[in-house]
């Protein structure tokens, strides 16, 4: 009995240790006025601006970065370092008015040289082709008094997309792999490579300064210790949950509900047999059940697209062409037949094993798919094997995966099912879709462009160039005790209005 | 085989046979018949617990646990019984040829499965996986290759063992051929030896299959078998469903129980 007792005194002082330290560890942080985020994947190897490979890195390093304007939540672009901008009438010269009295976190001043500076470093060391591209096209950057002149070779009515994506860095400093320096809310602090990376307030901020005095980033590759951790209290915020993953969190933590911005689809190789025939490609977009997908997969959410362009992206999205292809088994079949194929056929579906939203989505595509006869089964490969094979290498018949938009243009969706492009891992050939995209690249009327790309959008939902399926949900799960969390049209994390 | 019952009062032997009899039933009646599609999926019954219409619950998907594990007991079973051939029979060739001539090859031969035997098995099956690509016939390839050591040496033990006792000599001396004296003479003689051997290596078998398709290096997504079931049902535990996890431990549990008895009961009959 004695023993009894003592064993029951000690769990209860195990059990009471585990509540009391777990509790101090959130108060403490709210205290300090600091939170902990998760998150799933350690940064890039190189900090620099210019040399962010991964898209994790990129969201992080929006705190402490700023280009002349800046994304915000609406996907709209606010002037940040630069105050105005005025545009030639030819579309070719951008003057931009550069705010004073900036400091970058090194305790240096912003000056109109630093921006030119940036520009160059930029368009010659960028790992972003897109952006690299772009900046290709620049004839001269030079600086006038307060003012940056930007002269480009051809117009290109996206530039100011872009001019939020370049990163503006203090000239001659050479420490951005290791130390980033910029002029963002938050400056960096420190990285220990496969666990942390510390970020604080930046008091010298130009704008409307932080509210967290800090911000420590946890890493987590592996997603059931990230829930766990969560679970336990040891993280106050993490992005990117399943609807799964959230369902057990207890009060102590809000869900907010997102979409990933991707375009998640049955992508089908518009040049192998049989799915050069567009019936064939039609009949698999009547043949799978949408609706069911996102019951099965995520309890329901998820946004339907038709396209190839996601919900979020409202400029461009086209509502009526979500349900294009309603479910019909008996239109599958009808179509099969007349491509000839009355009995169906075999097919492969490739899914990258280390997304497993896709390759959840290519196992109930293989289901839903035998009801109009065609057998399909699916096949994990590795991501790298996923790139060369199926990406570049084009040898596929149908993979499930996600293209995102680097930039908030509609090129970054569309521009990649340009017969000429080669990204175009579909094959997609369309001489209607090539002239759609080619006038409103052509053009600056705002208007009439986004008429002309709505079209090529439709192009591609016509000849079924692809089984388009959704945006699929995200969550975020934030501290019950946390306020102001926003979310981007983009891959990017604000904590800058965040505060208890 | 009523002998054997009747010998020695080995429970060991007969709990092992029982169970694994009862196993091997189950798992051979899934491949037959299963109570739904163990594919199809139903987003009405989506993660429930056991209830009558589901005797062991659903998954995410809304398959039928039940199903799922009768059909991946049968995949993962098949793996291991293709290995473990592999495995046997280049192991005894290897192991009778090396321990009944010796000389050269029979070092090199058996540094060689030295250096094999020192890492472990998974991780080589791993690595050899990582460079052929996973799926079910490369998985039973390379774990039948990984598997030939462990027999080779067991054989090649005996076969040296015993071709020094007399009546071989004797029989050598009467000019009987030496493969006839390796498979009339000696090969029946290690089967006391070898088949615990074999039991205890379907045993493992089952567990490298269970391992490497939890790494996600097993039977590709659209297949099922046990190791990758325990893996999906990770996800499950966490989120206050753990019957998934506990249904299929139980199987691959159970599976390797039978054959660890059965391995213990033939040894104890030596």
């Amino acid at each position: 009995m004695k023993k009894l007792i003592c064993l029951l005194l000690a769990a209860l002082m195990i059990f009471s240790c585990a509540c009391g330290k777990q509790k101090s560890g959130a108060d403490a942080r709210k205290d300090a006025n600091e939170i902990y985020v998760g998150i799933g994947q350690d940064l890039s190897s190189s900090l620099s601006p210019y040399q962010m490979s991964s898209a994790g890195t990129r969201e992080v390093m929006f705190n402490v970065f700023e280009g002349l304007y800046k994304v915000d939540s609406t996907g709209d672009f606010k002037p940040a370092l630069a105050t105005a901008y005025t545009v030639s009438d030819d579309g070719l010269t951008y003057t931009f008015t550069i705010r004073e009295n900036v400091k970058f976190h090194n305790g240096a001043v912003m000056t109109p040289d630093d921006v030119v500076y940036s520009y160059k470093t930029c368009a010659s060391d960028s790992v972003d082709s897109a952006i690299k591209g772009v900046l290709e096209n620049v004839e001269s950057i030079t600086a006038e008094g307060g003012k940056v002149i930007i002269k480009l070779a051809s117009p290109n009515s996206d530039f100011m997309a872009y001019v939020s994506s370049v990163y503006i860095s203090p000239a001659s400093y050479t420490d951005q792999d290791t130390k980033p320096v910029g002029t963002g809310p938050f400056s960096f602090v420190s990285r220990t490579v496969q666990d942390s990376v510390v970020i604080k307030r930046f008091d010298d901020y130009w704008g409307e300064k932080a509210k967290l005095s800090q911000v420590t980033f946890k890493i987590f590759e592996n997603a059931t210790a990230l829930v766990t951790a969560l679970d336990a209290g040891s993280l106050d915020l993490v992005l990117h949950l399943d609807s799964t993953q959230v369902q057990g969190l207890g009060k102590d933590f809000n869900i907010q509900e997102d979409t990933m911005k991707l375009v998640q689809a049955l992508y089908l190789n518009n040049a192998v047999k049989p799915f050069d025939d567009v019936r064939v490609r039609q009949a698999l977009c009547y043949a799978v059940d949408v609706d069911a997908l996102l019951t099965l997969t995520a309890g329901g959410h998820g946004a339907k697209l038709g396209t190839a362009i996601y919900p979020s992206f409202s400029k461009y999205f086209d509502a009526s062409l979500v349900n294009a292809y309603p479910h019909s088994t008996d239109k599958a079949k009808e179509l099969l037949t007349q491509a000839g194929y009355p009995n169906g056929f075999d097919m492969t579906i490739i899914a990258p094993s280390n997304y497993s939203p896709h390759v959840n989505t290519a196992m109930v595509l293989a289901e839903q798919l035998k009801a109009a006869g065609i057998n399909a089964t699916v096949k994990e490969v590795e991501w790298n094997t996923w790139l060369t094979d199926v990406y570049k290498g084009r040898k596929f018949e149908a993979t499930v995966c996600g293209f995102d938009a680097s930039t908030l243009t509609a090129n970054a969706l569309l521009g990649r099912y340009e017969s000429t492009s080669g990204k175009n891992m579909c094959g997609y050939v369309s001489e209607s879709f090539d002239a759609y995209m080619k006038e409103a690249n052509s053009i600056t009327d705002d208007a009439k462009r986004t008429e002309l790309f709505r079209a090529a959008a439709k192009c591609l939902s016509d000849d079924a160039a692809s089984v388009y399926l959704q945006d699929l949900a995200e969550f975020a799960a934030v501290r019950a005790t946390l306020k102001g969390y926003v979310f981007y049209p983009l891959y990017l994390m604000d904590l800058s209005k965040v505060t208890y | 085989m009523k002998k054997l019952f009747a010998k020695h009062n080995n429970w060991f032997f007969k709990a092992g046979f029982i169970l694994t009899t009862v196993m091997v039933f189950i798992v051979l009646l899934g491949q037959v018949w299963t109570p739904y599609d163990p594919n199809a999926m139903d987003a009405s019954v989506k993660a429930q617990g056991p209830t009558l219409r589901h005797l062991l619950g659903t998954d995410f998907f809304g398959r039928d646990i039940l199903s799922r594990i009768l059909e991946g007991a049968g995949a993962t079973l098949q793996i291991a019984f293709f290995v473990v051939l592999i495995g046997a029979v280049l192991g005894t060739v290897i192991g009778a040829l090396t321990g009944y001539f010796g000389g050269v090859v029979d070092e090199v031969l058996m540094r060689i499965c030295d250096a094999i035997t020192a890492f472990p098995s998974v991780l080589l099956a791993l690595i050899a996986i990582a460079v052929i690509g996973p799926g079910r016939l490369n998985v039973i390839m390379v774990l039948g290759c990984v598997f030939i050591p462990s027999f080779a040496r067991i054989v090649r033990a005996e076969f040296v063992r015993i071709k020094r006792l007399n009546y071989i000599s004797l029989a050598r001396l009467q000019g009987v051929g030496d493969f006839r004296i390796m498979l009339k003479h000696i090969l029946p003689n290690t089967l006391p030896t070898l088949l615990p051997a074999i039991s205890i290596g379907f045993n493992n078998a089952v567990l490298a299959e269970a391992s490497m398709s939890f790494l996600g290096v097993g039977v590709s997504a659209s297949e099922v078998s046990l190791g990758r079931m325990l893996s999906d049902s990770q996800n499950y535990i966490l989120r206050g469903l753990p019957w998934y996890a506990v249904f299929v431990g139980l199987t691959i549990a159970l599976l390797i129980l039978g054959f660890s008895l059965l391995a213990e009961g033939l040894q104890q009959r030596r």
